[in-house]
């Protein structure tokens, strides 16, 4: 129903170009592009290019603003918000980190051992999704309440001296301290790095575990020589699918978090619809862009996975 | 010892049920709080068992009003981006044409660009326009985001297609128009439904973009906000849970149906 508006339906595949004569479409790819390649240039690329003029603007609401080429926001933005900027970072960084170690092996599981329950927990990997994810989290201020169980376990087990020690949590408290902060972060992001995970372990023939197997490798060599480098693909996207969105996120920030566990995405959001100082916020946001871009080209290049994008 | 071993054999197994647990945690927690009668505005300890809540679940002020927007803007949000999104697809898998790169990168980018970037760049766009906001620019985020998306999934399905089906349908004197709709899109419908599936579901969730650019205009995500500082009612669970049901639910019933239309066509 959505494609009959297309100008002209596609013609069969390019393929065998000479089996037919190639009057018709020589135009049709344009059509079909520019709806949506225009809507993108509009509302995704044209938004970039007013956002780096804005944070060189200066002025205040009431007087308008006016490019001025004043730099001063970008200082203004790093000197001022270093901190947060690490700490997204960092907390970025740790949450990919445990959704490494925590997803993969659910997704081995999924992809190797779960035999005829695949699909139902491939379910529970992905209903969760249908609940708002506010609300869920939301419930880990529930699960980690002051004097709650999981709270009162880790203080039996003396981790929160080991966390608190480390600056990890605060006394006796796990919300409002950067653990619950990366805790939610984790949880939040796991799902996009188990599925990648789980697509590129699933494409693993099984006769490779069973060669490896014959050639007297120990389940420890096998994984460590045949599994793990053949799931790299999902390993990359997966954690620039979980580091990208972790570092501009406020929402765990705030509700899990302190005056103290502020990230970068929570100055953005403050700066641009309470303070309302728009160069600051454009500058800051487009420092951290910038940052992530580096980040991921330099990563996808180390990782030698170019065909990713 | 046969514990031990036993033990290493199935540790990936313990560790990934662990995780899954973990996963599923949350919504365990908030299905039970759904049955509680909190005391102060917050629900987050656990009072006494009630099932308020479930019986009059849009008693509270503006949740349900929000609900049924949010609905409405994934609903639009899913069209618009599903249809642009397919005809993309079509055209980078079918075509060959100039600014292919360019036209690549513009649709990985999104999706590569933490949402509060675009959610501010967005902002300044509109606010250099002096557009209202509110309803209509929510939309055009929300298509906006879901759009590259939509992309990826219609596209994977295009690219494993036969052309030789087209072809053979051409040769049995389909004309284009016959061939693409009793033909091509057939065979590319569970990549679209796929596409608009996850568009659905992105836009319905979706908070971060909408709270720069929505105004005064209050969307389900928006409301659970807003009620994280004044005070979470119970009917917030309600919801959640209900959604989650009906969710698994749906997900089973298709399988099944699925699964005996391939025994009957075996």
């Amino acid at each position: 129903m959505t494609l009959t508006e297309a100008p002209a339906p596609p013609a069969p595949a390019a393929p065998p170009p000479a089996a037919r004569p190639r009057r018709r479409g020589r135009f049709t790819p344009y059509w079909l592009l520019l709806p949506g390649i225009l809507w993108l240039l509009v509302f995704f690329a044209l938004p970039m290019v007013y956002q780096a003029s804005t944070s060189v603007q200066t002025g205040s609401l009431e007087e308008g603003y006016e490019v001025t080429w004043h730099v001063a926001a970008y200082w203004d933005a790093l000197s001022g918000y270093w901190p947060q900027f690490l700490r997204s970072v960092a907390y970025a960084a740790a949450a990919t980190t445990l959704c490494l170690l925590l997803g993969y092996p659910l997704a081995y599981l999924i992809a190797f051992r779960a035999g005829r329950w695949r699909n139902l927990i491939m379910i529970l990997v992905i209903a969760p999704f249908f609940t708002s994810f506010l609300i869920r989290t939301l419930a880990w201020k529930t699960i980690l309440a002051d004097g709650g169980p999981v709270v009162g376990a880790l203080n039996a087990l003396h981790v929160l001296d080991v966390t608190g020690w480390l600056g990890w949590t605060a006394g006796d408290r796990v919300l409002a301290t950067p653990l619950a902060v990366v805790c939610g972060l984790t949880y939040n992001f796991l799902p996009f790095m188990i599925l990648p995970l789980y697509s590129s372990l699933e494409r693993i023939d099984g006769r490779l575990h069973e060669a490896a197997g014959d050639l007297y490798a120990r389940p420890v060599t096998t994984f460590r020589k045949v599994t793990f480098p053949l799931s790299m693909p999902g390993v990359v996207s997966g954690t620039l699918l979980t580091f990208i969105p972790a570092t501009g996120d406020y929402v765990n920030a705030d509700l899990l978090g302190s005056a103290d566990t502020r990230m970068v995405g929570n100055v953005i959001q403050t700066q641009f619809l309470r303070v309302l100082d728009y160069p600051t916020a454009a500058a800051l946001s487009f420092v951290l862009m910038a940052a992530i871009l580096v980040m991921v080209t330099f990563y996808i290049r180390k990782s030698g996975t170019e065909d990713l994008v | 010892m046969a514990f031990v071993n036993w033990l290493k054999r199935n540790l990936v197994v313990i560790a990934g049920l662990l995780t899954l647990g973990y996963l599923l945690l949350p919504n365990v927690v908030v299905t039970v709080f759904s049955f509680n009668k909190p005391n102060g505005r917050f629900n987050y300890t656990w009072q006494r068992f009630s099932t308020d809540a479930w019986k009059d679940p849009c008693g509270v002020a503006g949740m349900c009003d929000s609900l049924a927007l949010s609905l409405q803007i994934a609903l639009w949000a899913t069209l618009g981006a599903t249809a642009l999104g397919t005809m993309i697809a079509f055209a980078l898998v079918r075509y060959r044409f100039r600014a292919r790169g360019a036209v690549n990168s513009l649709i990985f980018l999104p999706m590569a660009m933490p949402e509060v970037v675009m959610a501010a760049s967005l902002l300044t766009l509109f606010l250099n326009m002096g557009a209202r906001l509110g309803f209509w620019t929510v939309l055009i985020a929300h298509i906006m985001f879901c759009l590259s998306f939509v992309v990826i999934a219609v596209k994977a399905r295009v690219m494993s297609m036969d052309p030789r089906l087209e072809q053979a349908a051409q040769d049995l004197y389909a004309g284009p128009f016959q061939t693409f709709v009793r033909v091509t899109l057939p065979i590319a419908a569970p990549g679209i439904a796929a596409g608009a599936l996850l568009a659905f579901a992105l836009s319905f969730d979706d908070f971060i973009i909408t709270n720069f650019n929505a105004g005064s205009t209050v969307t389900f995500p928006m409301f659970v906000w807003g009620s994280a500082q004044r005070g979470t009612p119970v009917q917030i669970n309600v919801i959640g849970t209900a959604m989650f049901v009906v969710a698994v639910l749906f997900v089973l019933v298709s399988m099944a149906v699925g699964n005996r239309r391939k025994r009957r066509v075996a």
